[in-house]
């Protein structure tokens, strides 16, 4: 079956052998979406690709959040879901003194953080990998989170078409935020306005040439 | 009913109005959709599912839904107050009544979805146009649902059933007068909305029903298009 | 938390530090407005109405009228009503329910300028002296918010009013006959209040601000002007502005006023 645009409750396809995956559902037969986004088949599993909607948090997602309450014993963070993240003392990789948590991280500071898990009691955050932590400087913006997977293509490989015409460190969030410093801050707006030239034309095929030749078109 | 009846503007007894959609016209939104029947046109925009204020209200079992239902003051001929009022305060709730039996809330305990429905010109049908807006809105915003649901006003004039009334038409003063029946359907054949202002048989009530079926068929496609053409639109 | 989130610290300090070299993140100079688009007739039942937007900054504004007594201290003269709504569907960071302060400010400041500029000819909106005249409701709603919604609702306000057409009045039976409008528009003068903000950022002073700029705007001060007449202007937010900041801001505004007046002329042709 080739990829199509799908609305709640069309049916996707019609036939015993399909299995239904992801925001599907089969009565009598027949694949339903229970979503609006894109169809997909592989190996018979059918499943829908959601292609706008809010964040949902999974767990190993890195995300970039911003602090919005100092704990006895963590911090808040706003990931942009409907529910705070926490951010324990015990996840931070290095002495923190409990009397002075706001060096670590204030209130208001943006931070890149991992989300080890997720049970009933809420998301849980940790720092312990490279490269999380507060985040000092650089433009923070945010892209629909459903576009996430094109801004960082197949392995990197958008990132790294980004970063090689702009010469900017872009790190994406899974939940839509991304962070990007460079140079100058021309450069990083030029970062900027390719990233959100990916998220507008995310689903054009051929995005890889596309955003080259957007390069090409448009030098800073 | 020997002799033709004869719609003010022309239409067939079950034509609709032309009817346009459009998916993405609030950007600030999770979702957004306008809908325009005739001369009504109504937008939605959805927020959510996030986090339900006041906290109290929260249901740890399942999300819920809000729907606020607005008229602009410049959407009739004379002025409505700004503010909320008791018809908008019960059309509010009868759009959520018609859309929550689609919707899969249970995946967002604690959480709220808000559906804003705003009427900018109005020329009757506007809970129906606004229920169909709604409808596109919460599939744009990624909410699961397991099927649309689509709205429209049957009508019965004098003795004559039409679908998809004016205000003209409402205000008909001929013979047995006007009945006004708004019905929300899902393409299942789910009636999930349906009200009735008038004087109607057991008969022609039924018969109602039937073209609401269709009629929903129509609006479904008209659905269906704009929010195909919000993402192919985008491929090129 | 939901999705109620301000311009994050990261972000202000690089918008900061690029407003000292005079730039702004999406390359407009300091005095440039966004793209104005606007749309006429967004509702028919109005007797005027457009759509306004400045980037992806929108608001809906129609004009009603209608007939009633006038003011014992003025029986010969007509009433203009502003009001403005931020729409819950136009923002995540407005709410469902009594207005907020920000709609309240945003539906008086606009018509203080509009009424205060003798934009409106009130004399001649009077029926029979002392007893009908007629009140022009102006109504602003958010569609929505990217910044700059207190300018949008201005140009709006003057674009509806400059397009807007009188309804027939049955003097007989006391009517105003909705759907048969006159060939004749609103009694305007040629006094356009056009309104500016301008909004202080560091030592920087921009105007039309996008959402990540108004975020982190410390004072704005709107003035509402024609040709230099300065007819209306409210400072807003406790931050103090030095009096050199103060007088360069009557200079903006009055000239950016005067550049969008010819704008709307313009769009409406």
């Amino acid at each position: 079956m080739d990829r199509k645009v799908v609305i709640p409750g069309e049916i996707i396809i019609d036939g015993d052998e399909y299995l239904p995956g992801e925001n599907t559902e089969k009565k009598e037969g027949k694949i339903y979406s229970l979503r609006y986004g894109l169809a997909e088949e592989q190996n018979n599993l059918i499943k829908v690709i959601p292609l706008s909607g809010v964040y949902s948090p999974r767990r190993g997602n890195i995300v970039i959040g911003k602090v919005e309450n100092v704990t006895a014993n963590g911090w808040l963070i706003d990931i942009g879901y409907a529910d705070s993240a926490f951010l324990s003392l015990m996840e931070v990789p290095r002495f923190v003194n409990k009397d002075a948590m706001e060096e670590v991280l204030d209130i208001d500071d943006m931070v890149l953080a991992k989300i080890w898990s997720i049970n009933k009691r809420g998301i849980d955050l940790s720092l312990k990998s490279r490269g999380l932590g507060k985040i000092e400087d650089g433009i923070i913006f945010e892209v629909n989170p459903n576009k996430v997977p094109r801004i960082i293509g197949k392995e990197g490989s958008m990132i790294k078409l980004i970063k090689d015409n702009t010469g900017c460190d872009v790190t994406v969030g899974q939940n839509g935020f991304v962070l990007i410093k460079g140079e100058t801050i021309s450069s990083e707006l030029y970062a900027k306005r390719a990233v959100l030239f990916v998220a507008e034309n995310s689903y054009v095929s051929g995005l890889t040439e596309a955003v080259d030749k957007w390069f090409k078109e448009n030098k800073e | 009913m020997a002799e033709k009846f004869n719609r003010p503007d022309g239409r067939e007894l079950t034509e609709l109005r032309e009817t346009k959609a459009k998916v993405g016209v609030v950007p600030n939104a999770d979702g957004s959709a306008m809908f325009q029947q005739g001369k009504t046109i109504a937008i939605a925009a959805v927020y959510g599912p996030k986090k339900m204020h006041p906290q109290h209200q929260q249901d740890p079992r399942t999300g819920q839904l809000r729907c606020e239902y607005n008229m602009l003051s410049f959407s009739v001929s004379d002025r409505i107050r700004p503010g909320r009022n008791r018809r908008a305060m019960e059309i509010s709730e009868i759009t959520k009544w018609a859309l929550e039996p689609v919707l899969m809330l249970d995946k967002y305990p604690g959480q709220v979805v808000d559906v804003h429905i705003n009427i900018i010109q109005a020329d009757a049908g506007t809970r129906c146009a606004g229920i169909n807006a709604a409808a596109m809105a919460l599939a744009h915003a990624g909410i699961p649902m397991k099927e649309m649901v689509s709205s429209i006003s049957i009508g019965k004039l004098d003795k004559t059933m039409v679908v998809d009334l004016t205000k003209e038409e409402e205000d008909y003063h001929e013979g047995e007068g006007p009945t006004d029946i708004p019905i929300s359907m899902t393409p299942s054949g789910k009636v999930t909305h349906m009200q009735l202002d008038g004087k109607i048989g057991v008969k022609q009530l039924q018969e109602a029903v039937d073209m609401a079926k269709v009629a929903c068929q129509n609006i479904l496609e008209i659905q269906k298009k704009a929010l195909k053409d919000f993402i192919e639109g985008d491929k090129k | 938390m939901d999705k109620v989130r301000t311009t994050p610290n990261t972000t202000a300090d690089r918008i900061r530090k690029y407003l000292k070299e005079g730039k702004r993140f999406d390359g407009r100079n300091t005095e440039d407005f966004r793209e104005l688009v606007i749309e006429k007739g967004v509702s028919c039942k109005a007797e005027g109405s457009v759509r306004v937007k400045l980037g992806k900054t929108e608001v809906i504004v129609g004009v009603k009228m209608g007939v009633s007594e006038p003011y014992a201290d003025s029986p010969t003269k007509g009433n203009l009503m502003v009001t403005a709504e931020l729409l819950p569907l136009s923002s995540p960071r407005f709410e469902s329910g009594p207005p907020r302060f920000d709609a309240i400010e945003l539906g008086r400041v606009t018509d203080r300028g509009l009424r205060e500029s003798g934009f409106v000819d009130f004399d001649k909106l009077c029926i029979i002296p002392g007893e009908k005249v007629w009140t022009v409701f102006v109504d602003v709603y958010s569609i929505n918010d990217d910044g700059n919604l207190m300018d949008a609702a201005t140009i709006g306000a003057i674009a509806a009013m400059k397009i807007a057409k009188i309804p027939k009045y049955d003097k007989e039976e006391g009517k105003v006959l909705f759907d048969e409008l006159t060939d004749e528009g609103l009694p305007l003068t040629d006094h356009v209040p056009v309104a500016i903000s301008v909004h202080k950022i560091g030592n920087a002073l921009i105007v039309d601000p996008t959402r990540e700029e108004e975020d982190i705007s410390e004072c704005r001060v709107t003035m509402g002007s024609s040709k230099g007449i300065i007819s209306s202007l409210q400072k807003s937010n406790s931050k103090p502005l030095e009096m050199d900041e103060i007088k360069r801001v009557f200079e903006i505004a009055t000239k950016v006023s005067d550049e969008i007046n010819k704008k709307i002329d313009k769009a409406l042709k």
